[in-house]
C-alpha cells in the first residue's frame, strides 16, 4: 500500500488489520498478463508506449505490466515514476509530503502513456497525477491501469484496465502487494 | 506495517535554524529538498502546490539574491509574492515595525520572509502576527535558510556529513550565517572549527561545540570543507584588522593555499563573494567550488521551507 494511504488513515496511520484475501501471488500474476495483453490489443503501435507509475504503489504494478510487455513484444519498454503530492487538491487538509521522486527523463509528446497505479479510489490521485503529466508534455493519449478498482469515486474517472473489481465499504482498506490483494481495516 | 511515517509536526515559523529540529528533523527536510530539487529540473519547473497562498517580504537590509532565491521558490510552488520594499515605502515616513507587520498581515498574506539588520526582529514580528515568518537573516543573529541550503549542498556533494572537518573561515564575529552553520552542521555529525584573527572572533565562545584555530595554514590539510566568509568592506570601518591585504595574506585562500587542501576537499560561499580578498579568483572558479550549487540548492531549500510552513497542515485534519 502506499506510503501516503498509510499515512492518510485516520488519523495518520496505525496498523493495518487484514481481513480477508481476495486475491493470491498467481491471481496478481495473472491479472498483470492480462491487462499487459489488453494494453497491446488498444494500442497497435507499442513503441509510442510509456508505461508511469504512481509513487509509491503504483510502481511495481508498472514494473510488473513492463516486464510482462517486454515478454510478450520483445521490445524495450520505457517505466517512469511520478509523485504527486505537489499537485493533490488536499494540501493544508492533510499532512501532504511527496514520498519519492519523480523520474520521467522523455518529453511525453505524442506518446501514449499508462498510467499505473495500485489501487483506485476517489480519483484524486488519478486527476492529480493528470495536471502533473501536463507539465511533462502533451501525450497522444493517457491511459489508466489499476491492479484494484475499489469504487466509491468523487471525480468522473474509470480505468482502462482493471486487475481486479472489488466493491468495498468507504472505511475499508486494501493492501496491494506482490504477494496479492489484502481487505482489512486501519487499527490505531 | 512498521515505519509507517508519522505526521510532520506543523512548524509555523522559521526563526533560528533550531526551529527545524533535531538531525531527524534536518534529515527529513533535506529528504524534501530531494523533491523539490527535481520539480527545477522538469520542462516546466512549477507546481501548484502553494497556489492561493501570498508570500511577502519584507527586506530592511539590502539582499538580491536571498529575495530573488526566495522568489523564485514561491513563483515554483505557484504562490503570489508581495514585495513590500522598505526603502521606497512608509517606512521612510517612521512607520514603526509593528505597524508594518500588521499592516502587511491586514492584506491577507499567509508568510512573511523578514530580513532587518537587528537581532531578533523576526521573533517580534512573529509574536505579532498569524502568519508564518521566516528569517531570511537578522544581524549578527541567524540566517536559517542559508544554512539548510549550505547542508544539503554537502550532505548531496560529499553523501553525508559525519566526521567531516569544515573549517569556517573569516569574519565569524559580525556572520549570522556562521552562527546558523554551526549549529546545523555540527547536528549532522561534522566537526567545526573556526578559523580567524582574534579580532574577528565573538568575544566569548563557551558552549560553542567548535574549535577555534588563528592558522589557516595549519589547518588547511585537514580540511574537507572550507567554508569562507564574506570580509565585510564595510567593518574595516572599525579598526579590527590592519588592512584587507593583511587579511587576505594571513586567511585568504590563495591559489597557493588552494594546492594544500586535500583530494575531494571542497570550497563553500555564501555570496557575494570579494573575489582577492576572501578567495582568489582562479580558486573559486576551480571544479572543487560548489558555490554555484550553493546558489542552485537555495531555490530548492527555499522550496521545502516554505512548503512545510504554508503545505502541510495536519491541524486541520483533527477538524475533518
Amino acid at each position: 500500500m502506499a506510503q501516503r494511504e498509510r499515512r492518510q488513515a485516520p488519523p495518520y496511520g496505525g496498523t493495518f488489520v487484514p481481513r480477508t484475501r481476495v486475491m493470491d501471488r498467481d491471481g496478481i500474476r495473472r491479472a498483470i498478463w492480462r491487462m499487459a495483453h489488453e494494453i497491446i490489443e488498444a494500442n497497435a503501435e507499442t513503441e509510442s508506449l510509456v508505461l508511469v507509475g504512481l509513487q509509491t504503489g503504483g510502481v511495481q504494478v508498472a514494473e510488473a505490466i513492463a516486464e510482462a510487455l517486454r515478454s510478450i513484444t520483445e521490445e524495450p519498454v520505457e517505466v517512469g515514476t511520478l509523485d504527486v503530492a505537489f499537485y493533490r487538491d488536499d494540501i493544508g487538509l492533510r499532512p501532504v509530503l511527496p514520498e519519492a521522486v519523480t523520474d520521467i527523463p522523455w518529453n511525453l509528446d505524442g506518446r501514449t502513456v499508462i498510467l499505473c497505479d495500485d489501487v483506485l479510489f476517489t480519483g484524486r490521485t488519478i486527476r492529480a497525477a493528470l495536471n502533473a503529466l501536463g507539465d511533462y508534455g502533451r501525450p497522444r493519449a493517457v491511459r489508466l491501469a489499476v491492479m484494484v478498482d475499489r469504487g466509491h469515486r468523487e471525480l468522473p474517472i474509470r480505468p482502462d484496465h482493471v486487475g481486479k473489481n472489488l466493491p468495498t465499504r468507504r472505511d475499508e482498506v486494501v493492501d496491494v502487494s506482490e504477494d496479492g490483494v489484502d481487505l482489512g481495516e486501519m487499527v490505531r | 506495517m512498521s515505519g509507517a511515517p508519522t505526521a510532520p509536526a506543523r512548524r509555523r515559523h522559521l526563526l533560528d535554524i533550531a526551529d527545524i529540529g533535531g538531525r531527524a528533523d534536518l534529515e527529513e527536510v533535506l529528504r524534501l529538498t530531494d523533491a523539490f530539487a527535481e520539480v527545477g529540473e522538469r520542462p516546466i519547473p512549477k507546481v501548484p502546490a502553494l497556489r492561493g497562498k501570498t508570500v511577502a517580504w519584507l527586506f530592511y537590509e539590502d539582499s538580491t539574491r536571498t529575495r530573488l532565491s526566495f522568489e523564485t521558490a514561491a513563483r515554483r510552488l505557484s504562490a503570489d509574492t508581495l514585495n513590500f520594499s522598505v526603502s521606497s515605502s512608509s517606512v521612510k515616513k517612521g512607520e514603526s515595525l509593528l505597524d508594518t507587520a500588521r499592516t502587511i498581515e491586514a492584506m491577507g498574506v499567509d508568510a512573511i520572509v523578514v530580513r532587518h539588520r537587528s537581532a531578533g526582529a523576526p521573533h517580534r514580528i512573529a509574536g505579532w502576527v498569524d502568519a508564518s515568518v521566516v528569517n531570511a537573516g537578522d544581524g549578527w543573529h541567524e540566517h536559517p535558510t542559508q544554512a539548510l541550503l549550505d547542508t544539503y549542498t554537502l550532505h548531496r556533494h560529499l553523501g553525508g556529513l559525519d566526521g567531516a572537518h569544515i573549517a569556517i573561515i573569516g569574519d565569524i564575529k559580525h556572520s549570522r550565517v556562521a552562527r546558523s552553520d554551526i549549529w546545523a552542521f555540527t547536528q549532522m555529525g561534522a566537526e567545526v572549527t573556526l578559523v580567524a584573527p582574534p579580532t574577528l572572533l565573538p568575544p566569548d565562545l563557551t558552549g560553542w561545540p567548535v574549535r577555534v584555530s588563528h592558522d589557516l595554514d595549519a589547518v588547511l590539510p585537514t580540511l574537507d570543507v572550507a567554508y569562507l566568509l564574506r570580509m565585510q568592506r564595510e567593518r574595516m570601518t572599525e579598526a579590527l584588522l590592519p588592512s584587507l591585504r593583511e587579511y587576505t595574506a594571513r586567511w585568504g585562500l590563495t591559489v597557493r593555499r588552494a594546492e594544500h587542501l586535500k583530494d575531494g576537499a571542497v570550497i563553500l560561499h555564501p555570496g557575494p563573494m570579494n573575489r582577492g580578498v576572501e578567495v582568489a579568483p582562479e580558486v573559486a572558479d576551480l571544479d572543487r567550488s560548489l558555490i554555484l550549487d550553493q546558489v542552485r540548492n537555495g531555490v530548492s531549500v527555499r522550496m521545502a521551507v516554505l512548503f512545510l510552513l504554508l503545505g502541510a497542515d495536519p491541524a486541520n485534519l483533527l477538524d475533518a
